[in-house]
């Protein structure tokens, strides 16, 4: 018997957040204020080239600095020179070369980690990297995909002797009788350019001997405390059991800080080495060259359909950029993103390729999305491509294809089993919000003027696949971790709840939407839940926060341990009461008996009672807690549709976001604000790589926006503000109902956009335009199409 | 990053800071809101022995009315001289310009005189301060000198106060011509890619005078003169694009990430078209 949801709960309130007053009133606690006695501060000598031998590094001069204690190359650290791992080897030929932390003879991107100063102060190890001497002689750096992988291509790495990492296959169906049987076959090549994690908090790690124990502590600005707790024991031989590690408040994420990073595996081994406490907090500087990057693929994409706009089949051939070397799950990102090309469409067949190449370039990895934002830009902007060239409304073409609400569950053509869905409903009520036919209208009102200024209507009817992940599935694709996720639920001898969760928040709310879950099935005031995260002491289990999965995973096992919670407490009451356990109904946190009304006890009189222990019923054991560690029965697909209205300059090519509407379905709400929140930040980071953002390299692998000055993220004043709505479409293999939602809006605005440019200059004989879609690239693009057309 | 180890020195007259820079040899430096200064500091592309701060000295604070023009103290911070009553009156167009630098926190540091002695060619102000002719008062160990509008940027970064001098103020005539500055950039934090500051004369609806800087069209902020010379006579929107077409001429425009020189160029047109005709409301 389970405990039935009360409708009357916290369950789907919009509260406010728990987690803001103190991130508001400045007493969070970020991992550079960590103060600890006799802390060293690392600094670090990173290569100021893409691809060079080491010719020379002597690191002695820097000990004669004052406030110097160590300081260290390759050679100096031996053995502590830790590799940094990747847990996803995609494919059994797949080539990984070791990925030292510091540098070993040879750099192979700018901000490699060539030597380490440990010093008493920041300053003193910064002066202190002056004292290094260190020269490099030049190698030629491979900075393009495709010249990587032609014969005679410098290597990034001479020991695999290819730049090619892996390719990776997923034939699905016979595409090519598709495109024999297809009246048209559009193919564009996108490129989906490669972008820089920008959370607000650099990362910043303080690792300390415990003293008393053998016990290291590691604070770090990470997602991913737990897997880091595993992985920093497999690379550095501290035993696990004496490795504790804590993610504090941490400013953001994005994907950035789902890794074990070189300079986190530094500051443990060093901290164990020097037996005294080691912090490393990174500049803005190094955050733009050494946090690992995002994106960075070269989509070529076919689609073949009838000229009445039935799609029958997609082919899809990517290169993606790994960088300089393979970090946590590298090679794995282009496949996230595999599953999801077919997207919402019903077709007969699906070819996927996909090589992995090393670049001299930082390391590509997780990025709010990871793989799906990328297949969305790639199939959303090819179903307008495909409108166009069989002259038929886009939203039409997509309703033509798309799975019916009727149709669910459905299995792709890739494989998976959407539950549910329903794209129509969501369809509609985007489109009424946003007055469709009225900007038409004004669209050709203005072409047909000639107005400079042109109004485009972008389009992005998305889904994705999240929730990572079902272990099977993982361990199928060869990943090298489950993707379970653990709770634990105390009821404490007071009354007051503790809700033990293995997910790590940094940022998106968890503490509240955690506490609302638990109230309504324990029926204790979100007041009186604690939720304890983040910290392998206090919360032993847990995969962490990634991939959209907290919610989707997380809430699962939050809502199981709380209902055997229930049910413990049952068998307690029922003694206590002196009835039998069916005889009791749990409503508002007491236990009734049915039909007295005059007996029953409150949960935490229960907690009481089992704490003291004094009257148990025989065969239970003191104390009221229980946990559940649930793996998920498959991923999560929530789904929308994203309109965008923009006006295009066409004397300057510059791009003013005039109104965003967006309606999403992500199931079951715990608390729609933070749900709101989640889509608007989403969305504006979506619209960010189709319009600001861009990591951008000279031909010697110098990364030219290597500040924010050049690399440019947009703030509120450059965003409409959005219109978003939802749909509820309950997902039916997640207990609660719910589906991921941290990664929607990113997933879905970047088409919308690119569309919306493409919509509004179509009519000019514009039929692409590169992102990020800076002024400069929409007034070439509009030139070279005028120049096209004399 | 952290800066060099430096002293620093707090000043209240003129006197001290020229005694100081002095003092402090040729590392010392002035250091005003520090909007610009630090960022270099922390970069570690400068490391000065001394940094004089001017913030305490009065003489450098504030808007006053000097007869027929307005004199602005160089330690006087963007926020307060864009919302200066008198500012706003008689040279409105340094408003203009300055409420488009950076963000409010910023305008709150960040100086006048420290974005004009520090002279980048994408900085906002320049190009209002050559098109409202504002003069410069400039003290050094020889005692104080003035120095046109004209005169004053020389090169990237380079102007005519020296390394062992201060920037005292800037005066600007009264200017009751319509003004607008337009600034063409991708973010609204973004610097300038190119700005137009424009202060127009119309008289019965027919330009008489104009006077126009342009933002980062070259090493310094540089006057579009022959677009002043097209532009009088000009009474319509057509005669105003006609007259911005050359708004690039004899400019040194430079490529950089967010745009090559040609396409400065042609934006240099088409935004002075703009900024003219909002100027003047033709
Ligand atoms: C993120 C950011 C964005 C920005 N965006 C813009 C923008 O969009 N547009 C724009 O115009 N500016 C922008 N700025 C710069 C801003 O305007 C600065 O305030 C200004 O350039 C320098 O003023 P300051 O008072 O901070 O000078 P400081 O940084 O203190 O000094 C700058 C230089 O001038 C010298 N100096 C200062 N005062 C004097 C003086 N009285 N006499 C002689 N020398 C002096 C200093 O020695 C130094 O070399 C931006 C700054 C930042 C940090």
């Amino acid at each position: 018997m389970t405990a039935a949801l009360d409708t009357d709960t916290a369950l789907g309130k919009p509260i406010r957040r728990k987690e803001d007053a103190h991130l508001l009133h400045g007493q969070t606690n970020w991992t550079d204020n960590i103060q600890l006695p006799g802390t060293v501060h690392m600094a670090i000598l990173r290569s100021p080239m893409a691809h060079a031998k080491i010719t020379k590094l002597d690191v002695s001069g820097a000990l004669k600095q004052t406030g110097v204690v160590a300081a260290y190359g390759a050679k100096e650290l031996g053995e502590l020179n830790g590799g940094v791992p990747c847990v996803w080897p995609v494919t059994d030929d797949i080539k990984m070369p070791a990925f030292p932390a510091l540098a070993i003879d040879k750099v192979r991107q700018v901000g490699d980690c060539v030597a380490v100063v440990l010093a008493t102060s920041v300053a003193a190890a910064v002066d202190a990297l002056d004292a290094i001497e260190v020269s490099y002689e030049a190698l030629p750096a491979v900075t393009d995909m495709e010249a990587a992988l032609a014969s005679g291509s410098a290597l990034v790495h001479d020991e695999i002797e290819t730049n090619a990492c892996y390719v990776y296959k997923m034939p699905c169906g016979d595409y090519e009788a598709s495109r024999a049987k297809a009246d048209v076959v559009v193919a564009r090549r996108f490129i989906n350019q490669r972008l820089i994690p920008i959370f607000m908090e650099p990362r910043s790690v303080v690792a300390a001997p415990m003293g008393m124990s053998d016990e290291i502590t590691i604070w770090s600005s990470t997602q991913i405390p737990h897997v880091l707790r595993v992985l920093l024991a497999l690379v550095t031989g501290i035993p696990e059991n004496n490795l504790r590690v804590v993610a504090p408040d941490v400013g953001g994420g994005f994907g950035g800080k789902l890794q074990c990073y070189r300079e986190e595996i530094l500051v443990t081994n060093l901290a164990k080495k020097l037996g005294r406490p080691v912090k490393w907090t990174e500049t803005r500087s190094e955050n733009m060259v050494a946090t690992h990057h995002g994106r960075d693929q070269i989509q070529d994409i076919e689609i073949a359909a009838t000229k009445d706009g039935k799609i029958l089949g997609l082919k899809v051939t990517l290169l993606a950029n790994m960088g300089a070397y393979l970090q946590i799950i590298t090679p794995g990102i282009p496949l996230l993103g595999m599953f999801m090309y077919p997207a919402i469409y019903k077709m007969d067949s699906y070819d996927f390729t996909c090589t992995g190449v090393f670049t001299n370039k930082t390391p590509t990895d997780a990025y709010r999305g990871a793989g799906r934002p990328e297949a969305t830009y790639a199939i959303e902007r090819i179903i307008d491509e495909l409108a166009a060239e069989i002259g038929m409304e886009p939203m039409e073409l997509r309703k033509k294809n798309w799975i019916t609400h009727d149709e669910f569950p459905y299995t792709t053509v890739a494989g998976l089993t959407y539950d549910t869905g329903n794209y129509e409903a969501a369809t509609e009520k985007a489109l009424a919000m946003f007055d469709y036919d009225g900007l038409r209208a004004e669209q050709a009102r203005r072409r047909a003027s000639g107005d400079p200024v042109q109004l485009g209507i972008g389009i992005s009817t998305f889904t994705e696949m999240c929730g990572l992940a079902p272990s099977r599935t993982l361990g199928a694709l060869k990943y090298v971790a489950g993707g379970w996720e653990h709770c634990t639920v105390r009821a404490l001898p007071t009354g007051k709840i503790e809700v033990v969760t293995g997910t790590s928040p940094h940022g998106q709310g968890h503490e509240t939407a955690w506490s609302q879950i638990a109230s309504s099935i324990l029926g204790v005031p979100v007041e009186d839940i604690e939720v304890i995260h983040s910290d392998t002491g206090r919360s032993p289990y847990g995969m962490d926060t990634y991939g959209s999965r907290s919610l989707a995973v997380g809430g699962q096992a939050i809502k199981a341990a709380s209902e055997r919670l229930v049910e413990k407490a049952r068998v307690i009451a029922a003694h206590q009461l002196e009835c039998s356990a069916t005889d009791l109904e749990f409503v508002n946190g007491s236990f009734h008996v049915k039909g007295d009304p005059s007996k029953s006890q409150a949960l935490g009189a229960v907690a009481f009672e089992a704490f003291t222990a004094h009257n148990l019923p025989p065969g239970v054991e003191p104390t009221l807690q229980a946990e559940a560690t649930i793996d998920p029965a498959d991923f999560s697909y929530p789904h929308g549709t994203h309109l965008a209205a923009l006006e295009v300059d066409t004397e300057t090519g510059q791009v003013k976001l005039r109104k965003y509407v967006c309606v999403d379905d992500v199931g079951i709400q715990v608390n729609p604000m933070i749900v709101e929140g989640q889509v608007h930040g989403g969305v504006a980071q979506g619209i960010a790589q189709a319009l600001f953002e861009g990591a951008e390299y000279d031909e010697d692998g110098n990364l030219l926006t290597a500040s924010l000055a050049d690399y440019l993220i947009p703030s509120a004043a450059d965003l409409p503000s959005f219109d978003t709505a939802t749909t509820v479409t309950p997902s039916t293999t997640h207990p609660l109902g719910t589906k991921g939602v941290g990664e929607a809006g990113t997933i879905a605005s970047t088409p919308a956009i690119i569309n919306g440019i493409v919509d509004a200059l179509r009519h000019l004989g514009v039929t692409d335009v590169a992102m990020p879609a800076s002024p400069q690239t929409v007034w070439r693009t509009i030139q070279a199409a005028k120049a096209g057309a004399k | 990053m952290i800066p060099v180890e430096f002293d620093y020195v707090k000043v209240t007259t003129i006197d001290q800071a020229i005694a100081a820079l002095k003092s402090g040899g040729e590392d010392s430096k002035i250091i005003s809101g520090g909007q610009s200064l630090l960022p270099v500091l922390r970069l570690r592309m400068a490391d000065p022995s001394v940094l004089v701060d001017c913030g305490g000295i009065d003489e450098m604070l504030g808007v006053r009315e000097d007869g027929d023009s307005i004199t602005i103290g160089a330690a006087t911070t963007h926020h307060a001289v864009m919302s200066s009553p008198l500012v706003q009156q008689h040279a409105l167009l340094l408003a203009q310009a300055t409420a488009t630098v950076a963000d409010p926190a910023i305008r709150h540091r960040g100086t006048s005189g420290g974005a004009l002695a520090h002279a980048d060619p994408a900085g906002d102000v320049p190009a209002a301060a050559l098109a409202l002719n504002a003069s410069f008062t400039i003290a050094g160990p020889g005692g104080r000198r003035t120095v046109a509008a004209k005169d004053f940027f020389l090169d990237y970064f380079t102007t005519a106060v020296g390394p062992d001098e201060i920037l005292v103020s800037f005066s600007i005539p009264k200017c009751d011509w319509g003004s607008h500055y337009a600034k063409f950039n991708r973010t609204a934090q973004a610097w300038a890619i190119v700005g137009v500051a424009a202060v127009v004369n119309v008289e019965g609806g027919v330009i008489k005078e104009a006077r126009i800087g342009l933002t980062n069209m070259a090493p310094t902020a540089v006057r579009a003169s022959t677009v002043e010379a097209a532009l009088v006579g000009a009474s319509s929107a057509a005669d105003i694009t006609a007259a911005a077409m050359h708004a690039a001429d004899g400019t040194r425009a430079t490529s950089d990430l967010h745009a090559k020189a040609d396409y400065r160029e042609h934006l240099a047109r088409v935004i002075t078209a703009r900024a003219v005709r909002a100027a003047s409301g033709i």
